[in-house]
């Protein structure tokens, strides 16, 4: 992987949600507010340093009565990571109080790297995952990627597919070092 | 459902597309633990991971149109031989390296130019679908691409097996633009696509990387279709076999 760690050795289960101080799940739901800040600290169970905001994945929160409705859009369509987020979605709902939770999958637009907030690339980036350069080019491969480490321009792509959909491949002709690359998409 | 019902349409065609997907996907995924080199390893692995993953969203669509109670697990295990409508193409076996990548190119570009039309289908479900999925199979046809020119410009032996698979699939493809009346009927309500444009983007396509790659396109005696009426080769037995004898055996298990 070229990091640190196994994103699946740094995951804590659960542990890293958001608990609502000791409320227990049927003393009725918190604000909105409170529910979409919440839901926006779940994490990718793949990378651990990002949240489901940073990615764009969490599309909309919202409320109709006791039911609240949260929409996701997929980032690959058949990354396992998703079943996961739904899960910890209904599971910070719970904590905070929620009952009745419905996660909605939203595919259109489909989702693109381009919704990938800049502090969320930045994370990749000390994470040791090179962010997308730029904007998604529809069928184009689009420029290498900077090595993570070095700040290298002059990497070169060893795989097109890596340890998840959502990752490359490369190497870095400085320091060479591999490295993963968040693909755009 | 009427046998020939909008709704009973809706769910055959959703069906067929799943059904594609679902059994390039399952073929596709044999390879997992036995690619030639750890990087191809994963890129195979992967792209059948999307393609389970678009079967997923097929069949699940496929059954809340027919209404009938049948999640996309009831569709994909407890089916039989008969009643899946896949392309022969996507049940041969795997074969060698070379085999697997010539039938992964004819299906990649297949993929492209048929879901860049259905993106703009009268049915919103199937539109999105196509939109997600031609993101996707941009990124393997880019693969199955370059394999095609590495393999057929590469050696001897590289490009013997890659002339060699492509005469062997080439009688299968031509069941991908048939059509019958069910497609007929789709693209009546703008709800499919026109094949016609599809085949022709794809023979560019295939002509200009086969040309590149120094492969001679064949000109097949004979073509061999059925999937489409549920007549499958012997193939797709062993394959659903494997992929179905868990939920057999345990009808409805969960992880």
């Amino acid at each position: 992987m070229g990091v640190g760690a196994h994103p699946a050795s740094t995951r804590p289960a659960t542990a890293r949600l958001p608990r609502a101080g000791g409320v227990a799940a049927t003393e009725g739901a918190e604000s909105l507010e409170t529910l979409r800040a919440a839901l926006e600290q779940v994490t990718d169970p793949e990378i651990p340093v990002l949240t489901i905001a940073d990615l764009g994945v969490l599309r909309e929160v919202s409320q109709q009565g006791e039911r609240v409705q949260v929409v996701i859009t997929p980032t690959y369509s058949g990354c396992p990571a998703m079943e996961a987020i739904t899960q910890d979605i209904k599971e910070v709902l719970r904590r905070h109080g929620c009952a009745d939770a419905e996660v909605k999958t939203r595919l259109f637009p489909p989702w693109t790297t381009d919704w990938l907030s800049a502090a969320g690339k930045e994370k990749l980036r000390r994470y040791g995952i090179a962010p997308p350069p730029g904007p998604a080019a529809a069928g184009e491969a689009v420029a290498a990627p900077r090595c993570p480490r070095c700040d290298s321009g002059n990497a070169e792509r060893v795989s097109e597919f890596g340890s998840t959909p959502c990752k490359a491949l490369y190497r870095c002709g400085d320091c060479r070092e591999p490295f993963d690359y968040f693909k755009c998409l | 459902m009427n046998p020939e019902s909008p709704q009973r349409d809706l769910f055959q065609y959703a069906l067929r597309l799943g059904d594609n997907a679902l059994i390039n996907g399952q073929r596709l995924s044999e390879w997992c633990g036995h690619g030639p080199m750890l990087e191809e390893d994963l890129a195979l692995a992967n792209i059948a991971l999307d393609l389970i993953g678009r079967a997923r969203l097929l069949l699940s669509y496929a059954g809340e149109v027919e209404g009938a109670g049948r999640a996309e697990d009831d569709l994909a295990y407890f089916r039989n031989e008969r009643e899946f409508r896949n392309f022969l193409i996507m049940e041969l076996p795997r074969g060698d390296f070379a085999f697997t990548m010539a039938r992964q190119f004819f299906i990649d570009a297949y993929d492209c130019f048929y879901h860049q039309a259905l993106q703009d289908s009268a049915d919103s479900t199937l539109a999105a679908i196509a939109a997600k999925t031609l993101k996707e199979c941009q990124y393997h046809l880019r693969h199955s691409s370059e394999w095609m020119l590495r393999l057929g410009d590469g050696t001897a032996e590289s490009h013997e097996r890659l002339s060699r698979a492509v005469a062997e699939l080439t009688p299968f493809t031509f069941e991908l633009f048939a059509g019958d009346d069910l497609d007929r009927r789709m693209g009546e309500q703008g709800i499919g696509v026109d094949l016609q444009a599809v085949a022709a983007a794809w023979n560019d396509k295939v002509g200009a990387v086969l040309t590149a790659a120094a492969i001679e396109r064949p000109a097949p005696a004979f073509t061999r279709s059925g999937g489409r009426q549920g007549l499958h080769s012997e193939h797709l037995g062993y394959l659903l076999a494997e992929m179905q004898c868990v939920q057999r055996a345990w009808p409805g298990l969960q992880w």
